[in-house]
């Protein structure tokens, strides 16, 4: 209640003396605003990737296993003892479909890239994929036309194929793609399917403009030994250490590795993104974050510079006060309250000023200026008014009221 | 038991290698309900002596009783405490706070007792018409004449009901009429029982007490009983607020 009642009185006072110099707390202020707005932008920026990173991330699947030739991380060191490895091959993509256990579906993957061709409408280096029957299931493809690849058509190689969106709406602006015949490469392909809207993946590679084949079409058309993704979704994604240790077993068996030696392939997960992307984030964020707070530690230098102007030049009350009975604690909150003051409002500027251009921000990556971020940039405001206010206050406090009060 | 109760307080300044006696072991009794003048020219250590009485400022030897307590060795917050409570400070430039009104400059002393509002405020303007500010109570110091401001000064050191009233040249900025007004008011305190010390230079002002205590060079000169004391009580010189019984108007 006293405590209450004596920090009342620290509030009249701060905002009195705010409001007999508004000009100077203004321009104060300005090192805090432009603080606060670059930190704010900064986070926003920062919420941004990491949300636009899960969002594609998403699209990988958590419950799939990737064998692939070369593990996602690979250092320059291992990348030297691994370049030499063996083709995955579809035989080899046969065989895991045929002897794994714990998987629900097994998809055959391969890249590559060709010219698209319709009439006179061309798209130069599109990405090509080789995909098996069951990959639509592995990879949880949804269609907004037509359907996937049937199991006769990767079968017998038939000259059809399933397209991206993009790829539809600029090839067929007016008309279903459904039908047509598409020159893919050197050979002409039947659409029978168009995908759903992907955005793009955080690589930047757009899904929306890619063109699906049958593997083994690819295979004939394409690279006549490709390097094959197996893609494998496992039946229960609580147990995915066990699958990936029956893949390896029977990988290793199909590729002839000698017992003792190192695996010659590498089975790749989402997870292993998402750690990575974690640990490069994280560092990311700090440095973004440090670097844009040195502005805001300007700023904070600006208010303790104002506030020691202020308690030079109020010496004389502070001793008038302390005459009439104000203890060290009033003084200091006082002058604490003042500085927090400034800040606070600094930071609610800031927020405003922040708040538009996050719309900016928006415009290249998916982010909004979230309610925690704006709460921890007025509570990083405040922490900046107290720490730069606690020096000037504490001088403010420590005086000794004899020359307090002879101060002109 | 005396109010105040001094044994050979000194203090000195140490001004690079050289010490400064400003006040050289002073001893002196005050009695509750005194109307004390403390005189000397400037550079006696009369100013000195005064901020040690008034407690804003420690002693370097001696020891200073007030109401029993020993003030000498107490620290700042304690030191805060006393002057609170003890003490109620006129200052020579009214020492208002500017952006501030009467009541509120008045309220001041209560807030940092720790006064709950309502009992703050009510003290607050019961101070006001004892001085008879009554009617200026939402005026600030800018509004005020100078003899009103120094009479916000004196509410501000009753509103407490200090042990001493501390006046450090109370009417050395203000006209001669409005200063023998100011007078008059610390006559009329004395009458009713508060114990007030005044710091001056000027005999006129001295006058009023019913004791002086000149000092110089740091020491007590002569501790004297004023005879000849002046007063302002029916003289036409009071002003008439003076006489008017309190007014409950808001």
């Amino acid at each position: 209640m006293r405590l209450a009642d004596e920090f009342r009185e620290a509030v009249v006072i701060a905002v009195g003396a705010l409001r007999a110099n508004k000009l100077r707390a203004g321009l104060t202020t300005l090192g805090i605003v432009i603080g606060i707005v670059t930190v704010t932008l900064m986070a926003t920026a920062i919420d941004g990737l990491n949300q636009a990173f899960r969002r594609s991330i998403s699209m990988i699947g958590a419950d799939v296993l990737f064998i692939q030739r070369f593990s996602w991380f690979t250092g320059r060191e291992e990348w030297a003892k691994t370049r030499n490895r063996r083709e995955l091959t579809m035989a080899q993509a046969r065989e895991v479909a045929r002897l794994a256990t714990g998987v629900r579906a097994v998809g055959v993957e391969a890249h590559g890239q060709a010219d698209v061709r319709y009439g006179n409408r061309s798209a130069r280096a599109v990405w090509v994929v080789g995909n098996s029957e069951d990959s639509a299931v592995v990879r949880g493809v949804s269609l907004s036309e037509g359907r996937w690849l049937s199991a006769a058509e990767v079968q017998g190689a038939r000259p059809v194929c399933v397209i991206g969106f993009d790829l539809a709406t600029r090839f067929f602006p007016l008309e279903s793609s459904l039908g047509k015949r598409i020159r893919v490469g050197r050979a002409v392909c039947e659409v029978v399917g168009v995908l759903e809207k992907q955005g793009q993946f955080f690589t930047g590679a757009n899904l929306d403009n890619q063109v699906v084949i049958p593997i083994t079409r690819f295979t004939s058309d394409l690279v006549r030994w490709p390097d094959v993704t197996i893609a494998v979704k496992v039946l229960d994604a609580t147990r995915m250490e066990e699958t990936k240790d029956e893949l390896t077993g029977i990988l290793r068996q199909l590729r002839r590795v000698p017992p003792g030696a190192p695996d010659d392939f590498a089975i790749n997960q989402q997870d292993m993104l998402v750690r990575n992307f974690n640990q490069i984030g994280g560092s990311l964020a700090l440095v973004g974050l440090f670097i844009t707070g040195l502005s805001l530690f300007v700023g904070g230098i600006g208010v303790m510079n104002i506030m020691y102007v202020s308690v030079a030049e109020r010496t004389r009350e502070i001793g008038v006060r302390k005459a009439i009975g104000a203890k060290r604690r009033n003084i200091l909150t006082q002058f604490l309250v003042e500085a927090v003051f400034i800040s606070l409002g600094a930071g609610l500027v800031g927020l405003a000023v922040a708040w538009p251009l996050t719309w900016v921000i928006d415009y290249f990556l998916a982010a909004r200026m979230s309610i925690p971020t704006a709460l921890a940039a007025l509570a990083v405001a405040a922490v900046t008014g107290i720490v730069s206010g606690f020096l000037p206050a504490w001088r403010a406090a420590r005086l000794n009221p004899v020359d307090a009060l002879r101060s002109e | 038991m005396s109010l105040i109760r001094i044994t050979g307080l000194g203090r000195h300044y140490v001004m690079g290698s050289e010490v400064i006696h400003a006040l050289r072991g002073v001893s002196v009794s005050i009695e509750r309900g005194e109307y004390l003048a403390i005189m000397g020219p400037s550079g006696s250590g009369k100013s000195t002596l005064m901020n040690l009485l008034g407690c804003l400022d420690t002693p370097s030897q001696g020891v200073y009783e007030l109401n029993g307590l020993n003030v000498a060795d107490m620290d700042d917050n304690q030191l805060a405490e006393i002057r609170n409570r003890e003490i109620g400070f006129v200052f020579q430039s009214f020492n208002l706070m500017a952006r501030s009104d009467a009541l509120h400059n008045v309220e001041l002393p209560l807030v940092y007792a720790g006064v709950p509002p309502a009992e703050r405020r009510e003290r607050a303007l019961e101070a006001l018409r004892q001085v008879a500010l009554a009617d200026r109570v939402h005026h600030r110091p800018n509004e005020l004449s100078g003899g009103q401001r120094q009479r916000v000064a004196v509410a501000r050191a009753l509103v407490n009901r200090p042990s001493i009233i501390l006046a450090d040249e109370p009417t050395g900025n203000l006209d001669s009429r409005t200063g023998t007004e100011i007078l008059g008011l610390f006559d009329q305190l004395s009458r009713n029982g508060n114990t007030i010390i005044v710091v001056t230079h000027e005999e006129d002002v001295a006058q009023h007490a019913r004791r002086i205590l000149r000092i110089r060079d740091g020491s007590i000169a002569a501790d004297e009983v004023n005879l000849s004391r002046r007063s302002v009580e029916a003289s036409t010189t009071a002003p008439p607020v003076l006489a008017a019984p309190p007014r409950l108007t808001p």
